[in-house]
C-alpha cells in the first residue's frame, strides 16, 4: 500500500536537488524566475512522497489544514504591499518556527517513552530554539508594524536578566532529558523560552530588524534541520541547513554593512537613547549649511551629465519611489546618465530597497551595489540622497571617534555636487551629526521627500 | 557539544529508539547537515543582492518543508491532542508554503531590465 521507501528516498533526492537549483537560479534576475518554481515544484513532490509513505487515517484533518493554509496564505501573498515585506516576513517566520516548535512537542509526547538521550536533547533545543524564535517574530512584527514603539526597551542588568531566563529554559530542557516522563515540564521550557524571545527582540531598536530577520530566518531553518535529525529525515536536514545558512549569511551582510557584530546587534541596545554628540542641536545650529529650493536644483540636474541618486528607508516612508522615478526618467529624456546607488542596509530587510525600486518600474540595470558604485562618484557630477542619512556620513571613513566609525558608507561626498533632501537637520538613526552637511560641495533642499521631489519634477517639465 | 552527545547515543542506544537510529545514521546526518550547511553558504554568498528579499521568502518558503515532520506525526499518533498539535503545524508550514511561493514569483517579476526586448509591463506601479 505505502510507498518503498527506497522510491521515497530517491523522491527526496530529486527535492534536495530542485531547492538547491532553486537557490542557484536566485543568483541572477535573469533566471530567478525559475528560483520560486523549481523550490514549489521539489516541495510537491517532497510532500507527495512523504503523503505516499505514511497513511495517514484522518484525511479530513489534513485536508482541513491545507485549506487553512491556501486560504491564509494566498491572500496574505497577493496582497501585501512591498512597503510591508518586512512585516510578512516576520510574520511567516513566527508561522514557521511554531510550527515546528509544536511539532517538536508532539514528538516529544509521542517519542519520550522509547527515544534515546540525542534524540531527547535535540528535541528539546528544537523546541527551545522554535519558541524563542516565535516570540521574537512577534515581537519583529510589532516593531515592523508599528503596534509598539521601535526604539529597544532597555533596563539595567537586561542582558543579564535575559541570559538567565535562558539559561532557566535550557536547564529544564536538561531535566526533560534526563526525565523524559515528566512531561509537565515541557511547558516551562517553552514558557521560559517564550520569554527569552520576547525580551532579546524588544531590547533591539527597529532600525536593527534587517538583521533581526535574517538571524531568525536562520533559527527557523536550524530548528527545521533538527526535526530531521529526530526523524532521521535527509530531506528537513538539507532544507533546514540551507535555510539556516541563508540565515547567517544574509544576517552577516547586514551586520558587516553596519561595522557592527551579531552581539551588538543582539544585546547591544542600539538607539536606546538619543546620542548628544559634540553638543547635538547647539553644535548643529552653528556651523552654517547651505541650503536651495527645487527649482535651483533642477538647474544643477540640467547641467550635470552623470546623476547617481541615493535612497534610503525614508524615501519609502514618504512614498516617493514613484516621484524619483519621475526625475530620473526625465533626466534621463535630457541625455544624463541616471544610476541608483544601494546601501546593503537600506530599507528594512535585505535587498528590501530594490524590491521597492523595481516596483517603481526602476530597471535594475540601473540598481548599483555599494561597492559598485563607490569608486564612481569622483566622476559623477551630481549625488542625490532622499532619505538616506547615517549610510551617507563621511565621519565613518574619517572621524574616529564617531559612532560611525568604520562602518561602510556610500562615498556621495566624493561627487562633484551633493544633493541632500532632508525634512530637517536631525541626526539619523546613530544619533551623529552628518558631517556631509557642511561640506562646500552639499546643497540640503529641506521638505517632506515627495513634495520636494514633485517639485523637482515640476520644476524639470517647465524647463 | 553535538559530537558530545553523538557519543552519548551511542551509549544509551540500548534503549529502544521511536525510530530505528543507529549511530551510523547520526554520522551520515551530521555529515548531510555539514555538507549542506557549506553548501548553503556558498550559494547565498552567490545570490545578487537585487534578490535578497524575495530570497528570504524562499528560503522561507523552504524550510516550512518542517510539514514533513508534522505529516509524519499525524500518521504515527492516535492521541488527540497530538493529532492537534500536528495539524496545526501543517497548517502553519502550508501557509507559508503557498504564500512564499506565490511571493517569491510576485517579488522577482517587479525585476525588470532596460534592455528593449524585455519590456513586459506587468502591473501598472502602485
Amino acid at each position: 500500500m505505502t510507498l518503498d521507501p527506497t522510491y521515497v528516498l530517491a523522491l527526496y533526492v530529486a527535492a534536495v536537488v530542485l531547492f538547491i537549483l532553486s537557490l542557484r537560479f536566485m543568483s541572477d534576475v535573469k533566471t530567478s524566475r525559475w528560483g520560486g518554481r523549481s523550490a514549489a515544484l521539489g516541495m510537491a513532490i517532497g510532500v507527495a512522497a512523504t503523503l505516499a509513505a505514511y497513511t495517514i487515517q484522518r484525511i479530513d484533518l489534513l485536508i482541513g489544514a491545507i485549506l487553512i493554509g491556501f486560504v491564509v496564505g494566498t491572500p496574505i501573498a497577493l496582497r501585501v504591499a512591498t512597503t510591508a515585506l518586512p512585516q510578512r516576513t516576520a510574520v511567516s517566520q513566527a508561522f514557521g518556527s511554531l510550527a515546528v516548535a509544536l511539532v517538536g512537542a508532539a514528538e516529544f509526547y509521542d517519542y519520550h517513552t522509547t527515544a534515546n538521550t540525542f534524540t531527547l536533547s535535540v528535541l528539546s533545543a528544537e523546541m527551545i530554539l522554535g519558541f524563542l524564535t516565535f516570540a521574537g517574530s512577534c515581537i519583529a512584527f510589532a516593531k515592523l508594524q508599528e503596534l509598539i514603539p521601535g526604539r529597544p526597551f532597555v533596563y539595567p542588568g537586561k542582558n543579564f536578566v535575559s541570559i538567565a531566563i535562558l539559561l532557566v529554559s535550557a536547564a529544564v530542557g536538561v531535566f526533560l532529558v534526563a526525565e523524559p516522563s515528566q512531561t509537565f515540564a515541557l511547558p516551562i521550557m517553552a514558557a521560559f523560552a517564550l520569554l527569552f524571545g520576547f525580551l532579546l527582540v524588544m531590547g533591539i531598536g527597529g532600525a536593527d530588524m534587517p538583521t533581526v530577520i535574517a538571524i531568525l530566518n536562520a533559527y527557523t531553518g536550524m530548528s527545521a534541520a533538527a526535526l530531521g535529525f529526530v526523524l532521521n529525515n535527509k530531506l528537513l536536514i538539507v532544507a533546514g541547513s540551507l535555510d539556516g545558512s541563508s540565515g547567517f549569511v544574509l544576517a552577516l551582510i547586514m551586520s558587516q554593512a553596519m561595522n557592527r557584530s551579531f552581539t551588538n546587534v543582539l544585546f547591544g541596545g542600539v538607539g536606546a537613547k538619543v546620542v548628544k554628540v559634540e553638543g547635538g542641536a547647539a553644535a548643529t545650529q552653528a556651523r552654517p549649511v547651505q541650503s536651495l529650493s527645487a527649482g535651483d536644483v533642477a538647474t544643477i540636474l540640467e547641467n550635470a551629465r552623470s546623476v547617481v541618486i541615493v535612497p534610503g528607508y525614508g524615501m519609502a516612508v514618504a512614498q516617493a519611489q514613484h516621484t524619483i522615478k519621475e526625475v530620473s526618467d526625465l533626466l534621463q529624456e535630457k541625455g544624463i546618465d541616471v544610476k541608483y546607488g544601494i546601501h546593503p542596509v537600506a530599507g528594512r530587510m535585505p535587498g528590501h530597497m530594490n524590491v521597492l525600486l523595481a516596483e517603481a518600474n526602476v530597471p535594475y540595470d540601473q540598481l548599483w551595489e555599494m561597492e559598485k558604485i563607490n569608486p564612481i562618484f569622483p566622476e559623477t557630477d551630481v549625488a542625490i540622497v532622499v532619505g538616506a542619512n547615517d549610510v551617507t556620513n563621511p565621519a565613518a571613513r574619517t572621524k574616529p571617534d564617531s559612532p560611525l566609525y568604520g562602518m561602510p558608507i556610500m562615498n556621495v561626498d566624493k561627487a562633484k555636487t551633493v544633493v541632500f533632501i532632508k525634512r530637517s537637520m536631525s541626526p539619523g538613526f546613530s544619533g551623529s551629526d552628518n558631517e556631509l552637511f557642511y561640506l562646500p560641495n552639499t546643497w540640503m533642499v529641506f521638505g517632506d521627500a515627495k513634495k520636494v521631489l514633485s517639485d523637482l519634477v515640476a520644476a524639470l517639465k517647465a524647463s | 557539544m553535538i559530537l558530545e552527545l553523538a557519543v552519548n547515543a551511542t551509549v544509551t542506544s540500548s534503549a529502544p529508539a521511536a525510530i530505528s537510529y543507529t549511530s551510523e545514521d547520526l554520522v551520515t546526518n551530521l555529515l548531510v547537515f555539514i555538507m549542506a550547511t557549506f553548501l548553503g553558504v556558498e550559494l547565498i554568498r552567490h545570490v545578487t543582492r537585487l534578490l535578497h528579499t524575495p530570497l528570504m521568502a524562499l528560503t522561507n518558503a523552504i524550510s516550512s518543508v518542517s510539514m514533513i515532520a508534522a505529516l509524519i506525526v499525524m500518521s504515527e499518533t492516535t492521541d488527540q491532542t497530538l493529532l492537534i498539535l500536528a495539524t496545526a503545524g501543517v497548517a502553519l508550514a502550508s501557509t507559508n508554503i503557498i504564500s512564499g511561493f506565490i511571493l517569491v514569483e510576485r517579488i522577482v517579476r517587479l525585476f525588470k531590465s532596460n534592455k528593449p526586448k524585455e519590456k513586459p509591463k506587468g502591473k501598472p506601479a502602485q
